[in-house]
């Protein structure tokens, strides 16, 4: 397969720069495809399709029939991280979700934040995930984001920037094992003379995380178990992947009551007392006496047994907060108040619509921005300005002119793109990049994430429901520090 | 046993339909397959060996919603194919992969892929294939369905999970060899001008031949005798379909389950399977057919009922003083399609 004919068309892409000349760290990898027989990478990709569908890795999809799943698309040509470029964006991370979690235990203690102004109160008590349920509560350590998955994108200025910080029960993260695995079982030559930091230990990590989170009292080994909404979630193949991968239980909201404000499940030899929960479902639906009461999903009373401290709920509850649009725009200063620092890592500029002058200039220019809710995921209620018709812009503007506070805008990102397979040749196809943050007793970053890739023609959207697809993120491993001693002391 | 990992009661469910869906799958399969070869030998008339099939499944109401005669085609399509019949293979196999699907982080990851190969091969064959790919395509299913129950016994630990499967496995299982015993008694006995002709021998062998066990029973027996094979089927201690064999097993990983001691109960289901295992270990075969085959087989499916409704009570459906969401019979599974996640 050659990639003599592949175009960047004036895109940063990730593994050719400007002159079309492969980056260092892509040229061994581009040098191993271009040397393959023709229709060897073809069959690679076949067979790895072919994988997925045998693991019964898929995802169902909503609003299509009962019982329609897909495979998760994925593609051979990875996305490559130097291993400078990702020790930057770990140290931003860190300092960003630092800062979030602080701002979350404020905002449900002293809210100092809002009393020096930082950020005007109306916008925190209108955010549609602020739970006043969670006022006051201490969970262990003063964690509430254990498990995070923020959105980081790659402009055309070859910046990154953070797109969204998803706080609440971010998805993805079995795709970055499966993806691995599937290179390594479909393509292993790829890997050879590179050094790519290996993923697998995410499970033990968040195991470890979630047995270190245990409430006050708890015995020394807690019993973690993994709450999901069950089978036809889209994400089950996720929560069953990684309660096998933790060995630990894998439960649904019927499987667990409440007594005496503690936690137990249902086994064939009566109740067993439940510690840690790792919960996969949203707070909305979590317990029905405290947010939704037409959840059937959710545990009646677990609200009172975490407030109570008999049981951690990981994410904790009301984390959401954080996760609003409107409350994404002022992370920055969140990050200067609480750490005292610049933030590492850039936020894309962000109009709020609720500000009269961001909206005018908003309406005014809906043909080239991005406007968002502000309290959508999934790639749901969004307008990419530059890719909608007439009529879609003036249905938007209405939307915004009669709800200002749920809407914010964004430039339009002229998001990188990495070589993608299409049909029997290489096309360029825009990325974002998810990495996995987990926070117990210290914040740690898994090395690399979910790449997501907009598999159509020109497509800015990466979510899985709408046309995505992904690839393996490799983060390239520092040379070992031995070999820089043995070039310094003897070269 | 497993005091520290106890098993969820939704699990232990779900493991014990995965084991039984696939077994019924693997038993209409060698009904039909049988059935099959046997038409190429006999001049009788072909419904009512079609229809015996479907009275041996049970389902002879559901049948004649959909099809006025029992002929090869329809009968085959209905216990096959038929995404309506909640017991046709392709039904039984997509129910066991659901159940598979549920309990994914408790089952090994090879029985899985087991599980969802069988489903996906069956979801891409939609219709009958044919009639001269069937007995291969029947072959193919029963071997797919050892290789399952091969890979649970290789790679799961043998826990309280195991043993669920393995009490859906036999009582399924000895559930079947009674109806196929039942049901090909009844309508062949009555044949009495064909005893001790060439068609009684084929017609037994059929028999013996749909659980895989002319071969052993020659190798016990010798010659075809409707006594022998009575007492073949219900009775032998180490053939592995043999109602005797399937029962004990079960009534092992019951007691396994309970730790209770053999010959005293603490559940009402272990009271249910020792009162059946006493049964078949005392019970003398010419008792049976003094009595009637038909009469004990039919009571001992009631039986066979009546401990699958036990082991629900006993370790599903219990109820803890707090009211908890209800759900109702096992296999129904309540559709929470509802969701709070991206």
């Amino acid at each position: 397969m050659q990639f003599a004919n592949y175009q960047t068309e004036g895109f940063h892409d990730e593994m050719f720069d400007n002159a079309g000349i492969p980056r260092e760290e892509a040229k061994l990898l581009v040098d191993t495809i271009e040397s393959l027989d023709d229709g060897q990478f073809l069959r690679c990709q076949r067979s790895a399709e072919r994988i997925l569908l045998q693991l019964g890795i898929t995802f169902n999809v909503y609003g299509d029939s009962a019982g329609t799943e897909r495979i998760f698309p994925f593609d051979l040509i990875p996305r490559i991280v130097t291993a400078h470029e990702w020790a930057w964006v770990e140290r931003g991370l860190k300092q960003r979700i630092h800062a979030l979690n602080l701002f979350i235990d404020d905002i449900y203690h002293d809210q100092k934040i809002l009393k020096d102004k930082i950020i005007p109160e109306e916008v925190i008590k209108s955010a549609t995930f602020y739970r006043p349920q969670c006022i006051g509560v201490n969970p262990p350590r003063g964690v509430w984001c254990h498990i995070t998955g923020t959105d980081l994108v790659r402009h055309g200025d070859g910046q990154i920037y953070v797109l969204e910080d998803n706080l609440r029960v971010p998805s993805g993260v079995s795709y970055v094992l499966e993806n691995r695995d599937l290179m390594k079982r479909t393509f292993p030559q790829v890997f050879e003379g590179l050094r790519v930091r290996p993923v697998d230990d995410y499970p033990s990590r968040l195991l470890e995380m979630l047995q270190t989170i245990g409430p006050r009292g708890a015995k020394e080994n807690p019993t973690v178990v993994l709450l999901t909404p069950g089978i036809y979630n889209s994400a089950y193949f996720e929560h069953s992947f990684l309660a096998q991968k933790m060995g630990i239980q894998l439960v649904e909201g019927s499987d667990l009551i409440v007594q005496d404000k503690k936690v137990w499940m249902r086994t064939t030899k009566g109740l067993r007392k439940v510690d840690v929960i790792y919960r996969r479902i949203d707070d909305d639906f979590l317990d029905p006496t405290a947010f939704r009461p037409d959840s059937l999903l959710g545990v009646p009373g677990i609200m009172e047994a975490w407030r109570a401290n008999n049981v951690a709920l990981a994410n904790a509850p009301g984390n959401g907060v954080a996760d609003d649009k409107v409350v994404y725009a002022y992370v920055p200063d969140m990050i200067r108040y609480y750490e005292g620092e610049d933030p590492i890592l850039p936020n894309v500029p962000t109009y709020l619509c609720w500000r009269d002058a961001d909206r005018q200039h908003v309406l005014a220019n809906l043909d080239k921005l991005v406007v968002k809710a502000a309290n959508e995921a999934g790639g749901y209620g969004m307008l990419i300005g530059p890719h909608a018709s007439v009529k879609e812009r003036e249905e938007f503007a209405e939307k915004i002119i009669a709800a200002p506070r749920n809407y914010i805008a964004q430039p339009t990102l002229a998001l990188s793109r990495v070589p993608t397979l299409v049909e029997d040749h290489f096309e360029g196809r825009h990325v974002d990049l998810r990495p996995y943050i987990l926070y117990g007793n210290e914040i740690e970053v898994l090395p690399g994430g979910l790449t997501r890739v907009a598999l159509r023609k020109g497509s800015l959207v990466v979510n899985s429901s709408q046309g995505g697809g992904s690839k393996d993120t490799w983060v390239l491993a520092a040379p070992p520090e031995h070999e820089l001693v043995q070039n310094g002391s003897e070269g | 046993m497993e005091e520290n990992s106890p098993l969820l009661s939704r699990v232990a469910d779900a493991v014990y339909w995965m084991a039984r869906y696939i077994e019924r799958a693997e038993n209409v399969a060698r009904y039909i397959g049988v059935n099959l070869n046997l038409q190429l030998d006999l001049p009788m008339n072909p419904a009512q060996q079609w229809q015996s099939l479907i009275d041996t499944s049970g389902d002879g109401d559901e049948f004649l919603k959909r099809h006025e005669e029992a002929t090869q085609h329809n009968v085959i399509d209905f216990l096959s194919f038929d995404t309506e019949n909640p017991n046709s293979i392709f039904s039984c196999l997509r129910a066991a992969r659901e159940n598979a699907r549920s309990v994914r982080e408790t089952i090994s990851s090879e029985m899985w892929e087991q599980v969802n190969a069988m489903y996906l091969h069956m979801a891409g064959q939609h219709l009958n294939p044919g009639y001269e790919w069937l007995p291969e395509f029947f072959r193919q299913l029963r071997l797919s369905s050892h290789l399952f129950q091969g890979i649970t016994d290789a790679t799961m630990t043998h826990n309280e999970a195991w043993h669920f499967t393995r009490l859906g496995r036999k009582l399924e299982r000895a559930d079947k060899t009674s109806r196929i015993l039942d049901v090909k008694y009844f309508i062949l006995l009555p044949s009495l001008r064909d005893v001790g002709t060439p068609y009684d021998d084929i017609h037994w062998s059929a028999v013996l031949k749909s659980v895989s066990g002319l071969e052993m029973y020659r190798k016990k027996y010798g010659r075809i005798a409707p006594r022998n094979i009575v007492e073949f089927l219900v009775m032998d201690r180490n053939f592995p379909r043999s109602i005797h064999y399937c029962i004990s097993r079960a009534d092992n990983s019951l007691r396994a389950v309970t730790g209770t001691e053999p010959g005293t109960f603490h559940y009402p289901s272990e009271r249910l399977m020792g009162l059946l295992r006493a049964d078949l270990d005392f019970t003398p075969v010419d008792q049976i057919l003094a009595g009637g085959l038909h009469a004990y087989l039919d009571a001992l499916q009631f039986k066979i009922n009546d401990i699958d409704n036990a082991l629900l009570t006993d370790f599903v459906e219990w109820r803890p003083q707090t009211p908890a969401p209800s759900q109702s019979q096992s296999q129904s599974q309540t559709a929470t399609a509802v969701n709070g996640m991206r």
